[in-house]
Order: C-alpha cells, then sequence, then structure tokens
C-alpha cells in the first residue's frame, strides 16, 4: 500500500495534516530570508500552518486552541455546487 | 499547613543522571506488605544460597535491615488476599502494582531478577490488575459506534472536549516553588522512564503503524543521542530543581492517583491485547502536552529558574506539536486502518488516559487550596 506521508527516501515530503501543520520529512533545509539556517534539532518538523504558533515557523500545538479548520488534501476552487 | 515532606537535595554527580536502580519503598497495607517481603526472598525455585548475577547486591542503596526483618518471614503470594473497595484511590494496591510491573523496567535492588517471570508474582499481578481495570472501565465511557469510523478525527474531539482541571495553567499563573517542585516529583514516576512503556508497542504492530510508533520514539529517544534523550532532559530538571533525580527515588512519597496514571500505561504496554488502548494512549498524551509543557516552562521562569530547567518542557512545545500529528494521524489512524478491529480499544487508552490525569490534577489542586503538600503524608522520611 502507498504510503506518500512516509515514504521520503532521498526527496522531501510535505504533508498538510488536516486541522494541523504541515509536517515536513526527508533532506530538507530550513532557510530565513538572508539564506541564514533556521536551526533543526528533530529529523520530521512541523511548520504552523495556522498562522498563531509561537514559535514560527515551527508549529507549537495553538491550532488547537483556535479551533483551526483545514482539509488534509488539495482544496477545490471554486467549490463544486451539487447537482 | 502542613509541612510537605523534605524533598530537595544536593546537586547530584553526572551518574546519578543514568541511575536506574530504586530501592524497594516501606510497605504501606497488606499487599505490599506480603509483596515487598516475598520479592526480598529469593524467587521459587531459586537457591537463596546462590544468587545469579544480577540479583542485585544491595549496595549503598540497599537496606540489609529491611531484608532481614521481612526475608525470614515471607509466604506465599496469595492473589486471593487481594481486596480493594477503590482501586484507583487504594495506595496499598496501586505502589504493589507499580513495584510488580517495576520489575520489568529497572527492577530494584536486592530483588532477584527471577521475580520479574516468576509465575507466584504474575497471579498475584493479575489479582491486582483485574480490580483496577474493572475500575477504569467503570469511568471510562464507550466509544459510539460512529467513532470508530475515522479513529483520528474522534481523538481529537475527545481531546477537545476534556474539561480536566485546569492544572497547567494554574502553575503558569499562580503556581509556588514548592507546588512546582511537588509537580515534578509526581511526573518522575513515568518521566525518568518517558517513552518506555510505548515502545513495548512496536513488536505488536503492523509496518504503517509501527514506522509511525518509531518516528515518534526516535524523537523521544533523543534521536540518536542519549543527552537529548527526554528521559535525561527530565532528570537534567530536576537535578537543576535541586531534586534527586536518581531512578525512583521520591515512590515512597507518590500518592496513589499518580501512581495510577502510570499503572495504566504500563499495564496497557504489558498486554499485547491493549495494544490499541497503548497506542489511544500515546496519542491522547502528545495531543494534550504541547500547551500545557509551554505552561510549565513558563512557570519555572516566573519563578527564576533558567534553561537547564525549562529545557524540557521548552523541548516538549515544538515536539509534541509533531508528535501529536504523527500519532493521531498516522499511528492511531494507522493502527485502525490495519486492525480495525481495535479501534475502539484506541478511544478507550486515549479516554482513560484523560480520567486519570483528571482525577490526579483534582487531588494536586485541591490539596493546594487545602494548602496542604499533594505528596503523600510520610512522617517518617520528614
Amino acid at each position: 500500500m502507498e504510503e506518500p506521508s512516509t515514504r521520503h527516501d532521498g526527496e522531501v515530503v510535505i504533508t498538510p495534516y488536516r486541522d494541523g501543520p504541515y509536517l515536513v520529512r526527508g533532506p530538507f533545509a530550513l532557510r530565513d530570508p538572508d539564506g541564514e539556517p533556521i536551526p533543526v534539532t528533530r529529523r520530521t518538523i512541523a511548520l504552523c500552518r495556522c498562522g498563531k504558533s509561537r514559535t514560527r515557523p515551527f508549529c507549537d500545538g495553538t491550532h488547537k486552541l483556535i479551533d483551526f479548520r483545514a482539509p488534509g488534501v488539495l482544496e477545490v476552487w471554486p467549490p463544486e455546487v451539487p447537482g | 499547613m502542613r509541612a510537605a515532606p523534605s524533598v530537595t537535595a544536593p546537586a547530584p554527580s553526572a551518574t546519578a543522571l543514568g541511575r536506574r536502580r530504586a530501592s524497594l519503598p516501606d510497605p504501606v497495607g497488606p499487599l505490599t506488605e506480603a509483596l515487598f517481603a516475598a520479592l526480598r526472598d529469593a524467587p521459587p525455585g531459586v537457591s537463596p544460597g546462590r544468587r545469579p548475577a544480577g540479583a542485585g547486591n544491595g549496595g549503598s542503596l540497599g537496606r540489609p535491615e529491611a531484608g532481614a526483618r521481612y526475608g525470614a518471614n515471607s509466604g506465599p503470594l496469595d492473589p486471593a488476599a487481594v481486596a480493594t473497595t477503590d482501586p484507583l484511590a487504594d495506595l496499598d494496591l496501586q505502589l504493589a502494582l507499580y513495584v510488580a510491573y517495576e520489575l520489568h523496567y529497572a527492577g530494584f535492588d536486592g530483588v532477584d531478577e527471577h521475580w520479574e517471570w516468576a509465575p507466584s508474582l504474575l497471579a498475584f499481578r493479575a489479582a491486582l490488575e483485574r480490580p483496577f481495570e474493572a475500575a477504569v472501565v467503570a469511568i471510562v465511557s464507550d466509544a459510539e459506534p460512529g467513532e470508530t469510523a475515522s479513529v483520528p478525527e474522534s481523538l481529537q474531539a475527545i481531546v477537545a472536549a476534556d474539561d480536566g482541571p485546569p492544572l497547567s495553567r494554574h502553575l503558569e499563573i499562580k503556581g509556588t516553588r514548592e507546588q512546582m517542585l511537588e509537580h515534578v516529583i509526581h511526573r518522575s514516576a513515568y518521566q525518568l522512564k518517558e517513552a518506555d512503556p510505548h515502545s513495548w508497542a512496536i513488536p505488536r504492530l503492523a509496518p504503517a503503524s509501527k514506522a509511525a510508533l518509531l518516528e515518534v520514539q526516535f524523537d523521544e529517544y533523543g534521536g540518536g543521542r542519549a543527552e537529548r534523550m527526554h528521559s535525561v532532559l527530565f532528570a537534567k530538571a530536576m537535578a537543576g530543581l535541586g531534586l534527586d533525580p536518581t531512578y525512583g527515588a521520591y515512590l515512597h512519597l507518590l500518592p496513589a492517583q499518580t501512581l495510577a496514571n502510570v499503572n495504566l500505561l504500563s499495564g496497557f504496554g504489558l498486554h499485547r491485547r491493549r495494544r490499541g488502548a497503548l497506542v489511544g494512549h500515546l496519542a491522547a498524551f502528545e495531543m494534550t502536552s504541547s500547551i500545557p509543557n509551554r505552561r510549565y516552562g513558563n512557570a519555572l521562569r516566573r519563578l527564576g529558574f533558567g534553561k537547564e530547567v525549562t529545557d524540557f518542557y521548552d523541548e516538549h512545545v515544538e515536539a509534541d506539536a509533531v508528535h501529536e500529528t504523527i500519532a493521531a494521524w498516522d499511528l492511531a489512524g494507522g493502527l485502525a486502518r490495519e486492525e480495525p478491529e481495535v479501534a475502539a480499544d484506541i478511544l478507550f487508552g486515549a479516554r482513560a488516559l484523560l480520567a486519570l490525569e483528571a482525577r490526579w490534577a483534582a487531588h494536586l489542586l485541591a490539596s493546594w487550596e487545602a494548602s496542604e503538600s499533594s505528596l503523600r503524608d510520610a512522617p517518617a522520611l520528614a
């Protein structure tokens, strides 16, 4: 069975999780706009998607406090009208 | 105000951070009397005159006088003698169970390692587990039929609906130094072996959920660096607070509610049939971790403690934001896909964790509200 979110040999995989952050796995580099490295201390990181984290660009779990909602798949625009 | 037991210790040596052998505490009732007396003897079938390697030599932590007191008079462990009316608050039962489970972790000084799989010990432990498990079932609601359709979403809903006592908010805003130290002592019952009980799930899971669990655990164990292992970060925080980070050093101070939290987890971990509950416990634990840990870190900063103490808490804010996502969607969701028959037990494990944690938090806040210590009254140690 294909498991895209855990398949990251040699490539970077970014996964938006429903109502939660982006998880980044694989041989990624995280840099600020000046090209300076942003320190990363773990193999898999969670990037803030709700915008309210106090440790941006990383997620700190705040999305749960603000009832952040977002799909884990591609959002379709414009929304499909039934019928 | 009743004086809290003296809990601070001189700054420990580096070796104390890694020391993993505790002494048996004093018994607190008939169950621990019987169990500890047996444990100080040779296990059935092992000659007391020929103590094998690993039997524990007592060392500087051992108490030979206690061995002499109990060792000569122990009778057989009798499962039928286990009686309890309120297992969740029964200190004697919870301490006996904690010690029985601890034989699978680090063991005890002066306790022969053969006890871990001694049939008489396991039968006695089962008699302790049955009323405890029944009491947990009695306070945890069953999964609704629709809930198992999407386990990650149901976990989110369960955690969002949790209305446990505001322990982390209390400590962040107005917790005292003494209350924070007590909180750390309570948490040491688990945190000094953080992640270990959940690792028992590894050989029991199918590939997708197993890979997700390992992704979380690799981080819990410091990503391959012992000094970043979460249990080591906690030991460093304890040392920075002037507490003794030796494994099991405060076992004699922990009330039933604290021991029950860890016993719940050890029980899930040691019984393969509860692998769903074990995974649900981990998911809910991670999903309720990052925000309280930020508050605990803030509390410690407000009280004037530095990075060596706050590091454990600050690390968990970011780490558990990653872990909770993996644990809910890839681990719990993965397990529910691989083994749909355990989906309801995943939700049970999550609810059981929150239910026992709420009772524990209520005990701490009620004790402090009454200007009392939340630790056991231990006059012999004061």
